[in-house]
């Protein structure tokens, strides 16, 4: 691996880890909330909503990963952050 | 009073969240310092205090000076992804999908590392503690960096996010290195459960604020939205447990 790639390898990890769906969620949560705010709609509740589902459905995806029980195998990434 | 309250949240984030580092970080830099030699262990973790100060001293007074709106969105955003994290690996460890993490048991890891490694001697640099240490240190204090930047700058307060975390990297740093023993004691993993808790919620707060939303109660709708995330997180962990249980007794049943 280059020194770039482990340098953008690093901070992908540090900052999304190791599940990008949230990372995604949040940005359209927050452009859906802006969009909202835009049009004079205050959806004060949008984003705890958002936010809160996103969490539950990595949770879901995490432990279906190991739906025998056992404890879920993170990568290396993983551990930076956390 | 909801201003203060929001001040006293923040405060109680950066603080525990520089905890929950400095401990990670002192059980390497003592597993080094108490197997290789404390001299280039010590050096390892110093220079890589000034590389934390210096990122610190670049980007502090930077991120002061962009307009608060926009700021908000981008922070509460990182926030949010970054606190989700936290709280996902915290709701796994909790329910038992996770290991919990064990100091004593990445101590007794660090030390055999140490122990296999090649080198040392005292009139020269121990290259192999200087790097683990300096890894270690700068790894886990970049996280503190992180959130005392972003933390700081959505509230305008900066410096006194640098002081609470420098003075809390102080005490524990300070009480690790006299017992000379990992910091096992502390309730690391739930310390973490909390600050998942806390950096989801400004997240939440600052994003939604940024995007063009006005809170109800302003301030004061920080601590119900720390309820809600709270409840719910706690909520997912006993629901996973109790999914985790069952599956266990289905795999036990003859």
């Amino acid at each position: 691996m280059t020194r770039a790639r482990r340098f953008g390898h690093f901070w992908w990890d540090f900052i999304v880890g190791d599940d990008w769906v949230v990372a995604v969620g949040v940005v359209l949560g927050i452009s859906l909330t802006w969009l909202a705010a835009d049009h004079g709609e205050n959806w004060f509740w949008l984003m705890p909503v958002i936010v809160l589902s996103l969490l539950a459905a990595s949770l879901r995806r995490a432990t279906a990963r190991g739906s025998d029980g056992s404890p879920v195998q993170c990568s290396e990434g993983q551990e930076v952050t956390g | 009073m909801p201003a203060l309250k929001s001040e006293i949240l923040l405060l109680a984030a950066v603080a525990l969240a520089t905890t929950v580092e400095m401990v990670e970080a002192l059980t390497i830099v003592l597993a080094v310092g108490v197997t290789r030699g404390w001299r280039s262990a010590l050096m390892g973790a110093g220079c890589s205090l000034l590389l934390l100060g210096g990122v610190v001293v670049a980007f502090g007074p930077a991120v002061v000076h962009i307009p608060l709106t926009g700021l908000r969105i981008a922070i509460g955003g990182l926030l949010l992804v970054f606190g989700v994290q936290w709280l996902r690996k915290a709701v796994l460890r909790a329910s038992g999908y996770k290991a919990l993490h064990d100091e004593d048991a990445t101590y007794a890891s660090e030390r055999a590392a140490a122990v296999a490694a090649p080198g040392g001697g005292a009139a020269t640099v121990d290259w192999y503690s200087f790097t683990v240490s300096l890894k270690g240190v700068f790894l886990e204090g970049l996280e503190v960096v992180f959130i005392v930047l972003t933390f700081g700058a959505s509230q305008n307060r900066v410096a006194l996010s640098a002081v609470t975390a420098t003075v809390t990297a102080l005490v524990v740093s300070t009480i690790g290195l006299v017992i000379r023993r990992p910091l096992s004691r502390i309730p690391e993993n739930s310390l973490k459960f909390v600050v998942g808790i806390l950096l989801t919620t400004f997240g939440v707060f600052w994003s939604s604020e940024g995007a063009g939303i006005r809170w109800p109660g302003s301030d004061g709708a920080i601590p119900v939205l720390l309820l809600v995330v709270a409840a719910t997180s706690l909520l997912l962990a006993g629901a996973l447990r109790h999914q985790r249980a069952r599956l266990a007794a289905t795999r036990t049943a003859p």
